[in-house]
């Protein structure tokens, strides 16, 4: 597939590849709409499907079932007459719903009529001293390489964090025949305070049977250590790790060291695209403020998925369907679709349990608000004690503090740091992060070179976006 | 770091700084350094400091590497093609590349 083979419009643009945008694209085509989907990933599947047409991980029970539901969605949207292109990076979007898209190094501009943002979700910053040395890696990339190509982490392993993807992961490796030298569990005791209440849900839900399995099959296989405070030591690379509880010191000699504690919404396209976000005080992050169907604040762009508030990866699914009927409803008012009412049903079940989910591995503040030290930002090198006196001296938002400290600047575009930065000004200035704010963010969201804006087209679109 | 589960996909010849490795089809380029051993694929513009890939989603942009002569690439996100050669960056002299 060319950037240049791309029609100029389409009815629906799905930017994202995952669940929800496999199930968006899906529905959309089945009932007429021209769709198209990008995905900056060589195949589909997003993160939680990741490789799922293409894994070399042939034996099933590895992985697990609920991966391998993604099957179904990846083969129905193949099927639909959606046009997919993999490997396409959205480098903007705006409220006019023009698509910036980079193929193979060439890009184009294509007006859409309707966009579903299905970007999900990315891992939650998780700042601890030493987290940007070679041999520190989020657990989701690690889950990412097993699944993709099959890759097995090899040597002394070290899994640290709280939340659901953990444990998971760690059921995948000592399935897949791999060795776990430690689990260093930072789920705060208390959380259990504020997660109780919804325990009744939780045991209804489908998650609970299934997580008690999980915990069960992990701690029969690998140690698990509580730790409340975790640090990656090395020079050139990870040599160990060191954690306690307390006064406690406790060091292991590590080669690889996988962090987790959630994930967060994929926010930069939707809020370069003028969507408005509010924060989840639940969730920790920040999230779109969105209609019963997935609408955003800006006319005809809905967000799907993860990247509306991380409820996992079926709840996405239904909700990439309810922003397709949407837009289709909107576009072609005659054509046949599933009844919405069902996948609402189904959707509410699917959500239930998230409560308690989420106050449970809600992350200690400490690992959210680092201190001293310990780099904030890992593009510009900037420490929590630098945003910390900024702050301290009157630095306001994140806005500001970029200005001061470059902090954001550089190519992950605050990715990484972004919600450390509006956590620790607020906690600086004993106010929230809901009003502390997040980066403003501005297109391109994702890096693109000259020779790919020069390669630019002219056509009618496209000059209509530069002109305005 | 990483061994394969299985020696799936057929083998792709690349080269990391001149140095012949063999990745497999499916891999993309930061898998391949992390599975080849290849302690880090980049140093940073402010201290230098080695950095390897973080993420494998295409989110923290530390697996950014020089690949056929375009430099800061995303790693993670490019699959391994024959013949492909890769250059581990240097932050401070080679950023603007
Ligand atoms: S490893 Fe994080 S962007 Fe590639």
């Amino acid at each position: 597939m060319n950037a240049s083979d791309l029609a100029p419009t389409y009815d629906l643009a799905v930017i994202g590849g995952g669940p929800a945008g496999l199930a968006a694209a899906s529905l959309a085509a089945r009932a007429g709409l021209s769709t198209v989907l990008f995905d900056e990933n060589p195949g589909i599947g997003g993160q939680i499907y990741r490789g799922i047409t293409s894994t070399p991980v042939t034996d099933r029970t590895i992985l697990g079932e609920d991966y391998w539901a993604g099957a179904e969605l990846a083969a129905e949207a193949k099927t639909s007459g959606a046009l997919i292109v993999g490997g396409a990076t959205v480098w903007s979007l705006d409220p006019q719903r023009i698509v910036g898209v980079s193929i193979g190094g060439k890009a184009r501009l294509i007006e859409a009529r309707r966009v579903i943002i299905a970007t999900g979700a990315q891992e939650r910053p998780f700042p601890v001293p030493g987290w940007t040395l070679p041999g520190v890696m989020t657990a989701g990339g690690a889950q990412t390489a097993l699944k993709a190509q099959g890759l097995l982490p090899a040597g002394r392993t070290v899994i640290a964090g709280t939340g659901p993807l953990l444990w998971l992961l760690a059921a995948q490796i000592l399935r897949a025949g791999g060795k776990i030298e430690a689990i260093l569990d930072t789920t705060p005791r208390a959380n259990w305070l504020r997660a109780l209440p919804h325990l009744p849900d939780f045991v209804l839900s489908p998650y609970f049977a299934k997580g008690l399995k999980l915990l069960r099959e992990v701690r029969a296989k690998a140690p698990v250590v509580r730790a409340d405070r975790i640090e990656a030591v090395g020079t050139e690379r990870l040599s160990e790790v060191r954690f306690g509880r307390g006064d406690g010191d406790r060091r292991i000699a590590a080669d690889l060291l996988l962090l987790h504690q959630g994930i967060v919404p994929n926010v930069n396209l939707a809020i370069a695209a003028g969507v408005a976000h509010e924060w989840n005080e639940r969730q920790l992050c920040f999230q779109p403020v969105l209609d019963p169907d997935f609408g955003s604040s800006v006319p005809g762009i809905a967000v799907a998925g993860d990247g509306a508030g991380i409820a996992g990866g079926t709840a996405a699914a239904e909700r990439g369907r309810i922003a397709a009927i949407a837009a289709v409803c909107a576009l072609k008012p005659q054509a046949t679709v599933p009844d919405p009412q069902t996948v609402r049903q189904r959707l509410q079940r699917e959500e239930m349990g998230r409560a308690f989910l989420d106050w449970l591995n809600r992350p200690a503040e400490r690992f959210r608000q680092p201190e001293g030290d310990t780099l904030v930002c890992r593009c510009e090198e900037v420490t929590a004690q630098q945003v910390h006196d900024m702050a301290a001296m009157g630095c306001e938002g994140p806005n500001q503090m970029k200005a001061f400290l470059r902090c954001g600047m550089g190519p992950c575009q605050g990715r990484l740091c972004g919600l450390t930065v509006t956590e620790l000004i607020a906690q600086q200035r004993d106010t929230t992060p809901a009003e502390v704010g997040y980066y403003r963010l501005r297109p391109p969201v994702k890096p693109i070179t000259l020779a790919e804006l020069a390669s630019l087209p002219i056509s009618e679109i496209e000059r209509k976006a530069v002109e305005r | 770091m990483f061994k394969r589960l299985a020696e799936a996909g057929a083998p792709v010849a690349i080269t990391v700084d001149g140095k012949a490795i063999s990745a497999r089809a499916g891999d993309t380029v930061a898998a391949a350094l992390l599975v080849a051993g290849i302690d880090h694929c980049r140093t940073t513009p402010v201290t230098g400091a080695p950095r390897a890939p973080y993420c494998l989603m295409g989110v923290c942009f530390d697996c950014l590497v020089t690949v056929d002569g375009v430099g800061s690439r995303q790693g993670c996100l490019v699959p391994v093609r024959e013949g492909m050669t890769i250059e581990t960056q240097l932050g401070k002299r080679e950023a603007g590349r």
